[in-house]
């Protein structure tokens, strides 16, 4: 497709990068000073994307959507981040994480760039323990690690069960440095609404003051997009309340494709919802699964006794326990890859076995008390088990958790090249916002590699080799035409939305877009339902634009604006999921098609016909989108059926 | 169950704040505070009101954006948690209950239940950090860290950065916050070089963005959802003394 050019660097697999690094174009010190880069979003990749331009000299400018850098949505990685140290000895190696990685993807993401995070994992390491992040360590003071899923290595890195606060902190910690120095400038409580172009090349944003409702507009050389995942188009998902898909979809309407919009990852360990009021939902951390067993009743009998609150779990005799994954998967047991676990557990509770409301399974951590005493497994998991118990009101060391799975993490988004650039010259997306190394079902304890794989050492080389071209372009003006457009079109924007003055609350919209999503586009997908989602959300978009009503007005602190800018993004970009999964007949990592499945009910790809990323160009408002294909040719691994038993 | 909340509102930084007295209705036990909160704006909004302001993200006890002085206490009555951890099961029918900002000077109004704690960045500003930047580091298993002090590291790295020893402290002070973090990096190998620097700079921004002194009443390791104990503070002024007495060397 000649649109969609990947630009791989030649050569064999392992020596992609380092050519691409021996190759790069730089950029001399006094000219880095008159280059500015935007970057939008503090999490792991903005953060560290942030403090690496601005210490190598380039003059950045960074936009965060809450009071402080510190309070990214990244701060809510519980479990653990991956890399081939092979510390432990157990066989790992980057060529066994990369290829953990693209099997665990399905089959379904770039070569190249998952072998690039592959070798660049060891030195997040280093950088973080340098940075004074208190990693987990053993009684010799090395570094300790654990074991996640899809994985027969232990590769896991963690502080407690709050790995990527202390990650994001490290990250933090170096911005700070930075804009110290002077050569970050930190701009808080602001939200990008707008991408600002010239000559089809990214040359600033629009940003609104979200304490006094202001419109900004800020100026630059490149744009990099770090704003994160947008799970939160299903209203319930483990996502903060402000991570949002907006950003994205301005880009893609001003021409970045968006690539595999219908790979969304459902995390199958999440607290079950408990009724029409919740708000969010809380993940309960992957690494549970190493010593936590998942089971439901054997007996249908003894499930409708649990819901009907005639008995307890611990009334349950161990041969009456059905630990479904153990008998499906005896290889990996508990330890399966999210989408398979989830399924899973889906499959159970649709056969009637579930307990709690019936959404729910077992967590169950008997066994491993026994084996390794309460202490140890408190050292292990406490601050979790303690979560449980504040949000649940029950003691998981005396019953077993009961879990459900939830919408977790987005793979899909911005396309990007090799070099994290979209396809609009000069703006790049990094970490969750771009599709880039998970294919279509993300490993545990990978964002958070990739996120500052992106961050600390790809895109300090990419941007730079972008920006040795522009050092003859002088900075746009703030009070030129483009700027001025672009600012008038958002103002209108929300001044429509706040002149509605309709009936429906922002909140009841979402609450009707996330039911649309869960039940049309979630975990099971099926052709049909798909076709009636695009009507149903054509309707939603037109009764959000007719009748929502939003308080306030535009130049205070207004957050019912700011979810009724985000929801007008998301409902468009539902839609764009829903022609996505319907698109690809065939199922693959987290999207699964129910026509598409093996007799055992195991995801069934198409190797033929859909080994492709799927990238999608805005057209219009009125028109279809158009569907770009990248073939992805798998040269050095040989592709295979994934298998977990 | 049926709640009077008495809601501190103010519409901007220079406007003069009120109590407004609301009632809500039908409040299932699970609820969250900040799901009680959503609730209230949502029937605000259906009748054309402002909804109240208040910050929250990761309504999970982690990113400390939530903070609110409930009943007279910084994240309200369960020991442990943060506001957006605090669930209605912990109120009665019929409960009054007072919702307020952090008062204190350093952590300005900005609407409503919304308070500016960019002084808190400010502070970090000045050294919470090791002076590394991307690359050439050595490898992570170079230096040993004996698991005890990591795992101590581990306790004060814990901070959430909420304020809330800020507000729970009569004389706002931000020493348990500075502590933590002057605590964390010098149990480290790692923030051992600049220790002595590091500390002084962040109790000088400390002091000039008006944060008082401590008094040793430690209402704030009380209040600390993380819990972050009161030897953060004792551990500072230890490394400040050190660095006083060695920098007039
Ligand atoms: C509960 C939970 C646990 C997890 N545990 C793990 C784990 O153990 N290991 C692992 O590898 N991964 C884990 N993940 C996934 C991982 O945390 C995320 O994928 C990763 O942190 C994303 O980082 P990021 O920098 O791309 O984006 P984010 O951290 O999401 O940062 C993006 C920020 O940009 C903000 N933003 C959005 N729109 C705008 C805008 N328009 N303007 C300005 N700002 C904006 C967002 O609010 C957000 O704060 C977990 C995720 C969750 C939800
Ligand atoms: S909202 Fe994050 S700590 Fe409460």
């Amino acid at each position: 497709m000649s649109t969609l050019n990947s630009k791989i660097p030649q050569g064999p697999l392992s020596e992609k990068w380092t050519r691409y690094k021996a190759e790069q174009k730089l950029v001399n010190p006094a000219n880095k000073r008159k280059l500015d880069v935007i970057v939008v979003g503090t999490g792991l990749a903005g953060a560290s994307a942030a403090a690496s331009l601005g210490a190598l000299g380039f003059n950045v400018k960074i936009f965060c959507i809450s009071d402080s850098p510190r309070r990214a949505h990244s701060i809510a990685a519980q479990g653990g981040v991956n890399a081939a140290k092979n510390y432990q000895n157990d066989g790992d190696s980057v060529g066994r994480l990369f290829y953990d990685t693209i099997k665990g993807g399905d089959y379904r993401a770039r070569e190249a760039n998952v072998h690039r995070l592959a070798e660049v994992a060891n030195s997040i390491i280093d950088q973080c323990v340098a940075q004074g992040v208190p990693f987990a360590r053993d009684y010799g003071g090395l570094l300790d690690n654990r074991s996640f899923g899809g994985a027969q290595v232990s590769r896991t890195f963690y502080a407690k069960g709050q790995t990527g606060q202390q990650l994001l902190l490290g990250a933090y910690s170096a911005l700070s440095k930075e804009i110290k120095a002077g050569t970050v400038k930190m701009y808080e409580r602001r939200e990008m609404v707008e991408l600002v172009m010239k000559d089809d090349r990214a040359r600033g944003i629009i940003t609104r003051n979200l304490s006094t409702g202001e419109l900004e507009r800020h100026s630059a050389h490149a744009v990099v997009i770090a704003t994160g995942g947008y799970g939160n188009v299903y209203f319930l998902s483990t996502n903060a309340m402000n991570c949002n898909g907006s950003a994205a979809v301005q880009c893609y309407r001003k021409g970045a494709f968006f690539a595999n919009p219908c790979y969304v990852q459902i995390h199958p360990t999440c607290i079950p919802v408990h009724g029409d009021k919740q708000s969010k939902l809380t993940l309960m951390s992957e690494s549970l699964r190493n010593d936590g067993r998942i089971w439901v009743p054997k007996n249908i009998d003894d499930s409708v006794a649990i819901r009907e609150g005639r008995m307890k779990p611990t009334d349950i005799k161990e041969e009456d326990r059905d630990y479904y994954l153990e008998r499906r998967y005896p290889a990996f047991g508990n330890l399966v890859p999210r989408d398979i676990a989830s399924r899973a557990a889906k499959e159970r509770c649709d056969a009637g076995y579930g307990v709690g409301t019936g959404q729910a399974v077992y967590l169950d951590f008997k066994t491993a008390i026994e084996r390794l005493g309460a202490e140890k497994v408190e050292a292990r998991y406490g601050n979790l088990f303690q979560m449980y118990e504040k949000i649940v009101d029950e003691n998981p060391y005396e019953t077993p958790m009961m879990i459900y799975p939830a919408v977790h993490y987005t793979m899909g988004g911005l396309w990007v090249d090799y070099e994290l650039q979209t396809t609009i010259p000069g703006l790049f997306a990094a970490g969750e916002a771009n599709f880039s190394d998970h294919g279509a079902n993300r490993l545990g304890a990978s964002a958070l590699m990739q996120g500052l794989a992106d961050g600390y050492f790809v895109l300090p080389y990419t941007v730079q080799n972008y920006l040795s071209d522009q050092i003859h372009t002088p900075r746009l003006s703030v009070d030129s035409p483009e700027f001025m457009e672009a600012e008038k079109s958002v103002k209108e924007r929300m001044e429509k939305i706040l002149s509605i003055k309709g009936t429906k609350t922002v909140d009841t919209l979402q609450r009707d877009l996330g039911h649309i999503m869960w039940e049309k586009v979630g975990m099971g997908r099926q052709r049909e339902g798909l076709l009636e989602a695009i009507p149903l959300l054509a309707k939603l978009k037109n009764e959000f634009w007719s009748n929502v009503r939003v308080t306030g007005d535009l130049c205070s602190m207004n957050p019912e604006l700011e979810k009724a800018l985000r929801l007008a993004d998301h409902i468009e970009l539902a839609e764009l999921m829903a022609r996505d999964g319907l698109q690809r007949e065939e199922s693959c990592g987290g999207h699964f098609r129910l026509e598409h499945q093996t007799e055992e009910g195991e995801a069934k790809r198409d190797d033929e016909n859909f080994m492709f990323v799927g990238a999608w160009e805005y057209k219009g408002e009125m028109a279809e989108p158009a569907l770009h294909k990248e073939v992805l040719n798998y040269e050095f691994i040989h592709v295979q059926q994934r298998n977990y038993k | 169950m049926n709640l009077t909340l008495k809601i501190w509102r103010q519409d901007n930084a220079k406007s003069k704040g009120r109590f407004q007295t609301y009632k809500v209705t039908e409040i299932s036990p699970e609820t969250s505070f900040l799901e009680m909160l959503d609730i209230l704006n949502e029937g605000l909004v259906d009748k054309v009101e402002h909804p109240v302001c208040f910050d929250n993200d990761c309504r999970e006890g982690i990113c400390g954006m939530c903070g609110l002085y409930i009943n007279g206490r910084p994240h309200g009555c369960d020991d442990g948690v943060t506001t957006c951890q605090l669930h209605m099961r912990k109120f009665k029918d019929g409960d009054v209950i007072t919702i307020e900002p952090w008062r204190a000077r350093p952590f300005p109004i900005i609407r409503d239940l919304v308070v500016d704690r960019s002084a808190f960045d400010k502070i970090i500003q000045e050294g919470g950090y090791v002076s590394v930047t991307t690359g050439g580091v050595p490898d992570g298993n170079a230096i040993p860290i004996p698991k005890k002090q990591a795992d101590q590291a581990m306790d004060s790295a814990s901070c959430i950065g909420c304020g809330a020893c800020v507000a729970s402290c009569k004389n706002a002070s931000a020493m348990l916050f500075v502590g933590a973090k002057v605590s964390q990096l010098a149990l480290l190998p790692q923030g051992k070089p600049e220790a002595a620097l590091r500390v002084q700079a962040m109790v000088a921004k400390m002091d000039a963005l008006g944060f008082g002194n401590c008094t040793n009443t430690y209402a704030c390791e009380a209040e600390c959802p993380k819990e972050i104990k009161r030897s953060n503070i004792a551990r500072m002024n230890r490394e400040f003394l050190c660095a006083k007495t060695c920098s007039e060397e």
